[in-house]
């Protein structure tokens, strides 16, 4: 690694030294003639010539790298002297690169001292080919850009060429997130199915990922079925989150829309700001110290015996604060679309602002309010750290507030924070899990948004 | 008619009434919120000091002075056992019950001041030095009757005082609650955001320059629009599953890095700088346009010279509020493994390290009460940062943003 990034470094001395020449080399033809392009555009010219095909180079080639140093040392005496099975032999290289890398001083393994030595020589002899490579095609086209220099030339076209190049090379960065994301999370969960049946993980009743055998035990029968996790985060994000803030967050912002006096308004919105500020850790925080015990002692004083201390009523009650400020800004939209006329024609018959905004607004707005419940709710469950920090981890299926169950985002969490190798059933349940959660959000979202943009559509 | 009327308009008080009472219920549980992690966190921030008095004539420590002047002294000193020695003097001054009265970080103060002055060896030394988690919330708050006796003995000789605690802002992870310190965690974080910024910014800002001022109407141009929506929608657990999936198996990067954590957050915040970029770019007037365009300047300088310099202070404020979000999230540095315990600050991005969330995660975990105020003491210096870069948004905001 340490030579490539010296190949990086060197790359864009070459693309620095091209565009300089280019420049001079333009300065001086203006003295004599006019130019098409400015000077700078032509050092520009030359200068991303040379970079760009040599860093997409180097990029390409720091992963195929990898792969080759591993090949290498595998055929190696050393390499070939490693455990057959891949998960043992996979830890070994991982070691044997730290060791390498000098970020160890040694591994659990004896082996991985051995084949230390190997990977170094055999990075550093890729790395050298990769690098030179790199090198070598960033001097010839910054050579071959450099040579069309003239007075002629219409450098600052080819320059915008490359700038446009780059424009749309960022915005495909968001399409190639989202395939990332739907491949990986669709490859580890049919890796999954494979030791899983779909049909159980979907309609399964029991969620017990501890019983689970280990992936090389061939037909493995663990419990992974996703119907009381499914519940769980359907009872605290749908559910009891939105209980505490569609009422709230819907009356927040009539206050704030009808009522409020500018000042007032003004002083209050940075506050429900603030609301949706804070970090989701300390609300996670908060919930499991502060609210979590007096949600139990409550439940133990009306008598519910069961009411547990990772109650879902508590992790429930904290998100649906959380969710308050994001009703609340979506709500004061639908209401600010309604067209005035409605609201003045009401106020004109005779009926309070009260009635108007029952009676008028409210129908008229509601769409949209349905909407961003919808994305309320899409937000709720894909939220992490305060189920996790305040829900439990038992998968009940239960109508009972003050007991505990478990989320989808808080068995991912648990089941990718042990130590356990990358390819058991248990890890590779967390990304059928992703899968589903994906799919679940991407779902409610679409819904919402074809609904608000429909609704809109209606008073445009 | 007259009873009805009062009806309605009794309502119309009774609504209003409930509309004042939703928002200060937001509001109070603001103010509550802040309190509880104030009255629980101020107190880490200071701690609890004992004067101990070590008369190395006395202890069986083999140290000659002379040999610390050189370069290997804090070697020579690491090697000794500091630890019993303090524990000697503190149970000959305070009784048996003081035998673990100090802070494992005790040991690391005693040799910095030998280290430093070697000659303190050969007589009698006073130091203050910080107590154990223990003692600490004895002194503090209330604790098992062994501790606050020991705590009342120390005050009757003037042994205890309470100073700020500079560890806590120095030090890093440690399994001793006396001891522990964000440096560490603050110091990734620091990495870790600087690798979203890199990335995420350039990236964001030519997307939103892209997708507003050149894209064609055609299929890519909805692709693309489409995914940028969705991704700013994506819970943010899924980009860990991602940055874990692509990241740490595919691309062999290493584990708990904030190259990976930064990477992971870039991909989450590029969506969010995209939609801000993209509003601001949307609100530079046509005129300015149509008048560079008028002079010759090609679409490419129209944009770069003219539009974009105009929308900056508005991609900037967007960017520092997708920055504050990446700062306080922590689901996704989970999934690639910066939860380890660590107790060295990273000194890179290719190092193992952990981030500010995360470590208040971890230490919520403790069963250890010294962990309790220590994690809130974390969450209010995270709340601190969370202001800040708010505060620098908005002030950008009403200082630079242009009404056209």
């Amino acid at each position: 690694m340490m030579s490539l990034s010296l190949a990086l470094v060197a790359v864009l001395a070459v693309a620095l030294a091209a565009g300089w020449l280019g420049f001079s080399r333009a300065r001086r033809l203006r003295a004599a003639t006019r130019l098409h392009s400015l000077p700078v555009y032509h050092g520009a010219y030359a200068g991303l010539w040379a970079a760009i095909p040599a860093l997409l180079l180097l990029a390409a080639w720091a992963p195929m790298q990898s792969r080759l140093v591993e090949q290498s040392v595998l055929s190696s005496p050393e390499g070939r002297a490693l455990p057959a099975f891949d998960m043992q032999r996979q830890a070994i290289l991982a070691e044997g690169r730290a060791i390498a890398h000098g970020e160890r001083d040694q591994g659990f393994n004896s082996q991985s001292a051995a084949i230390a030595p190997r990977i170094r020589s055999a990075e550093q002899k890729y790395a050298m080919l990769g690098g030179l490579v790199a090198i070598i095609a960033a001097i010839a086209a910054g050579a071959l850009a450099f040579r069309r220099s003239s007075p002629e030339f219409r450098a600052r076209t080819g320059v915008e060429r490359w700038v446009m190049i780059m424009l749309f090379a960022a915005s495909l960065i968001a399409i190639l997130t989202t395939l990332g994301i739907l491949l990986s999370l669709m490859f580890e969960s049919l890796r999954f199915f494979r030791l899983y049946p779909v049909t159980s993980f979907l309609f399964g009743m029991e969620w017990s990922p501890q019983t689970a055998l280990r992936a090389d035990q061939a037909g493995s029968s663990g419990a992974f079925g996703s119907i009381p996790l499914m519940w769980g985060t359907f009872f605290i994000g749908a559910i009891i989150a939105m209980i505490v803030a569609v009422p709230l967050g819907l009356m927040s912002a009539i206050y704030l829309t009808q009522y409020a006096a500018p000042s007032v308004r003004s002083a209050l919105k940075p506050i429900l700001e603030i609301l949706a500020g804070v970090p989701t850790v300390v609300y996670g925080y908060f919930a499991a110290l502060t609210v979590a015990p007096v949600v139990r002692d409550f439940g133990l004083s009306i008598g519910i015996s069961s009411a547990s201390s990772e109650s879902a009523l508590a992790a429930g009650l904290v998100m649906g604060i959380m969710i308050i400020p994001f009703i609340s800004s979506m709500a004061d939209d639908s209401i600010a679309a309604v067209p005035q006329a409605m609201r003045d024609g009401s106020l004109a018959m005779g009926a309070t602002t009260s009635e108007t905004i029952r009676k008028v607004l409210l129908p008229a707005a509601l769409p949209g309010v349905m909407g961003g419940i919808l994305l309320a709710v899409s937000r709720a469950i894909g939220e992490t750290m305060i189920v996790v920090m305040a829900a439990g981890l038992s998968a009940n299926l239960t109508l009972n507030p003050f007991a505990s169950v478990t989320t989808v985002t808080t068995q991912i969490v648990q089941l990718l924070t042990g130590d356990q190798e990358f390819d058991s059933a248990k890890t590779l349940a967390a990304f059928a899990l992703g899968l589903a959660l994906f799919l679940i959000t991407l779902l409610l979202n679409l819904i919402a948004l074809q609904i608000v943009r429909r609704y809109r559509e209606q008073y445009e | 008619m007259r009873k009805r009327l009062s009806r309605r308009y009794l309502a119309e008080h009774w609504f209003r009434g409930l509309g004042l009472a939703a928002v200060s219920v937001s509001v109070l549980f603001l103010a509550f919120l802040l309190y509880s992690m104030a009255a629980k966190g101020l107190g880490g921030f200071v701690h609890y000091e004992a004067r101990l008095s070590i008369d190395f004539a006395k202890t069986d420590l083999f140290l000659d002075p002379e040999a610390l002047r050189g370069p290997d002294a804090a070697r020579l000193v690491a090697g000794t056992d500091l630890g019993g020695v303090i524990t000697k003097a503190a149970t000959m001054a305070y009784g048996p019950k003081a035998s673990d009265m100090f802070s494992d970080s005790a040991v690391n103060l005693l040799a910095d001041a030998i280290v430093e002055q070697p000659d303190i060896l050969n007589g009698r030394v006073t130091l203050w030095l910080p107590v154990s988690s223990r003692v600490d919330i004895a002194a503090k708050d209330k604790s098992d009757d062994a501790s606050e006796r020991l705590v009342a003995t120390l005050y009757r000789q003037h042994a205890l005082k309470r100073t700020f605690n500079t560890q806590f802002l120095k030090a890093s992870d440690s399994t001793d609650p006396s001891g522990v310190g964000v440096w560490g965690a603050l110091k990734g974080t620091f990495f870790t955001i600087l690798v979203t910024m890199a990335l995420a910014f350039p990236v964001g800002v030519l997307a939103a320059v892209y997708l507003e001022e050149f894209a064609p109407r055609n299929r890519w141009t909805d692709a693309i629009e489409v995914s940028l929506n969705n991704l700013a929608a994506v819970p943010s657990i899924i980009f860990g599953l991602l940055g874990l999936a692509v990241f740490l198996n595919v691309m062999n990067l290493p584990r708990s890095a904030p190259l990976v954590g930064g990477m992971t957050l870039a991909l989450m915040t590029m969506p969010v700088i995209v939609i801000a970029g993209r509003n601001a770019i949307k609100t530079v007037p046509p005129s300015i346009r149509d008048a560079a365009l008028g002079i010759g300047a090609s679409k490419m300088q129209v944009t770069f010279h003219h539009v974009l310099p105009l929308a900056l202070p508005g991609i900037l404020t967007g960017t520092i509020i997708g920055m504050a979000r990446a700062l306080g999230e922590t689901a996704p540095l989970l999934m690639i493994g910066m939860r380890a315990f660590i107790a060295a600050p990273p000194s890179g991005i290719m190092n193992p390290a952990t981030a500010l969330p995360v470590q208040i995660f971890l230490w919520s975990d403790e069963v250890d009460r010294g962990f309790v105020e220590k994690t809130s003491a974390a969450i209010i210096v995270l709340l601190l940062f969370m202001l800040l870069m708010n505060g620098v948004a908005i002030y950008l905001r009403n200082r630079f943003e242009r009404r056209w």
